[in-house]
């Protein structure tokens, strides 16, 4: 679950230690070159490259496999569409892309902490304030975010529990419903909580 | 010291507070009512995150319609769901989220954290993400982010609400190490056992007020 709740990974590699700009600087970087390697060799490389990171960054086989399985179905249906339009080795090539690119960005989630990423972004948005745009609202958001995909998620697993003892397991309307109800409850005592916590002023 | 005037709170047709007068001076506080007799609402009114329709709430001298703000940095509130109030990912940056407005040194930061999630006895959960915690031990947690603000009144909604018997426990034993002035709503009457005073709350009316031993058995009564 580590890369859908971005929780960090204490530990004293390399990565960790390195500034959260830096790290942000290299995936951008990494994400362009990935686009351009020019055959599967070259994107054979990467991938060991990336296995490595890993390896030094030593945060685990599981919280690795968390960091791409969220794309696996994606990633699986653009292969078929390729292979069926493109061929086999455009097919390999554009899902390897998509993999990396979100094995890479999942590294850096799992070797930053939130707060860490939080201040680099509030310098990054001080331009922001010009037009009235309050950086450190824009970074809060993005913490927000974070924090409350595994909150939806509790919320969803809830929901489909309650279909299948009430036996409406295929109704859209029974999920989405109770669904969107709990999330805004959530966000409605979230904002109460920030307000107690004098983050409103 | 909080003091209610002639406090009403009306949310559309519905009066949920009606004419509730007090002064809380004591250090340990309980109110205790049914579901819809007004204990939330008032608690709100505490740190301004409600406000009264008519009448006033003091709040260590200041008006909460006016100063709300000012009063948030001196009075902590507890809300009966850790989740909906737990901002940051792992243990130590939601703690330290709260000294954010505070702009302290980085180190300063560091060290108050270190030091209440030490006495609150998660100092081995710094780093681990919050949503993994037990309910009782998110409560800490957010007990913990609010307690690092060095608050002079502690306002909370039914902490042990959502808890099993051994960590509401755990928190009730960790409240009574609390030098603040705390102001507890609950339904969790074992826990208001060495209270100084509790309130009876029943259809927006404080309709007792008094000692635990007293107050707790008029509430029996009311619900019998």
């Amino acid at each position: 679950m580590n890369g859908l709740t971005g929780a960090y990974v204490p530990g004293d590699s390399p990565l960790h230690r390195m500034p959260v700009g830096a790290k942000l600087a290299g995936l951008a970087a990494c994400c362009v070159v990935l686009f351009l390697l020019p055959d599967m060799w070259a994107m054979a490389g990467a991938a060991v490259v990336v296995v490595l990171l890993y390896g030094v960054t030593r945060v685990g086989v599981a919280a690795a496999w968390a960091q791409v399985r969220p794309v696996r179905w994606f990633a699986a249906g653009l292969f078929v569409i390729q292979f069926v339009l493109a061929g086999p080795v455009p097919a390999v090539m554009v899902s390897s892309r998509i993999v990396l690119a979100v094995a890479l960005a999942g590294l850096v989630t799992l070797t930053t902490r939130t707060s860490d990423m939080m201040a680099v972004l509030e310098r990054a948005l001080r331009p922001a304030g010009r037009v009235g745009l309050d950086p450190f609202r824009l970074s809060l958001l993005l913490s927000l975010t974070i924090r409350s995909i595994p909150i939806i998620a509790g919320i969803a697993t809830r929901v489909r529990e309650a279909q299948r003892a009430r036996g409406v397991e295929w109704s859209v309307r029974a999920f989405a419903v109770p669904l969107v109800v709990g999330a805004l409850r959530h966000a409605d005592a979230l904002g109460e909580a920030l307000s107690a916590r004098g983050l409103d002023d | 010291m909080i003091e209610l005037e002639d406090v009403r709170v009306r949310f559309g047709e519905r009066e949920v507070l009606r004419g509730v007068s007090a002064t809380l001076a004591e250090r340990r506080i309980g109110v205790v009512g049914a579901n819809g007799s007004g204990k939330s609402t008032l608690a709100r009114l505490f740190n301004g995150l409600a406000l009264p329709t008519s009448g006033s709430v003091t709040v260590l001298g200041h008006d909460t319609r006016r100063q709300a703000a000012k009063i948030r940095q001196r009075v902590g509130f507890l809300f009966t769901d850790p989740d909906a109030q737990i901002v940051m990912p792992t243990v130590a940056e939601d703690v330290a989220f709260s000294l954010r407005r505070q702009k302290l040194p980085a180190e300063k930061v560091k060290a108050r954290v270190a030091d209440v999630l030490e006495r609150h006895g998660l100092a081995g959960h710094a780093d681990h993400p919050a949503h993994q915690l037990s309910g009782g031990q998110k409560q800490l947690l957010a007990l913990c982010s609010v307690l690092v603000l060095e608050p002079e009144i502690l306002i909370m909604d039914e902490p042990t609400t959502l808890l099993d018997l051994r960590h509401s426990r755990l928190v009730a034993e960790h409240l009574r190490t609390l030098p603040q002035q705390l102001v507890v709503v609950t339904h969790d009457l074992p826990l208001l056992a060495d209270f100084d005073r509790v309130l009876v709350l029943d259809e927006g009316r404080v309709v007792a007020d008094a000692p635990p031993d007293e107050a707790i058995a008029h509430y029996r009564g009311l619900m019998t």
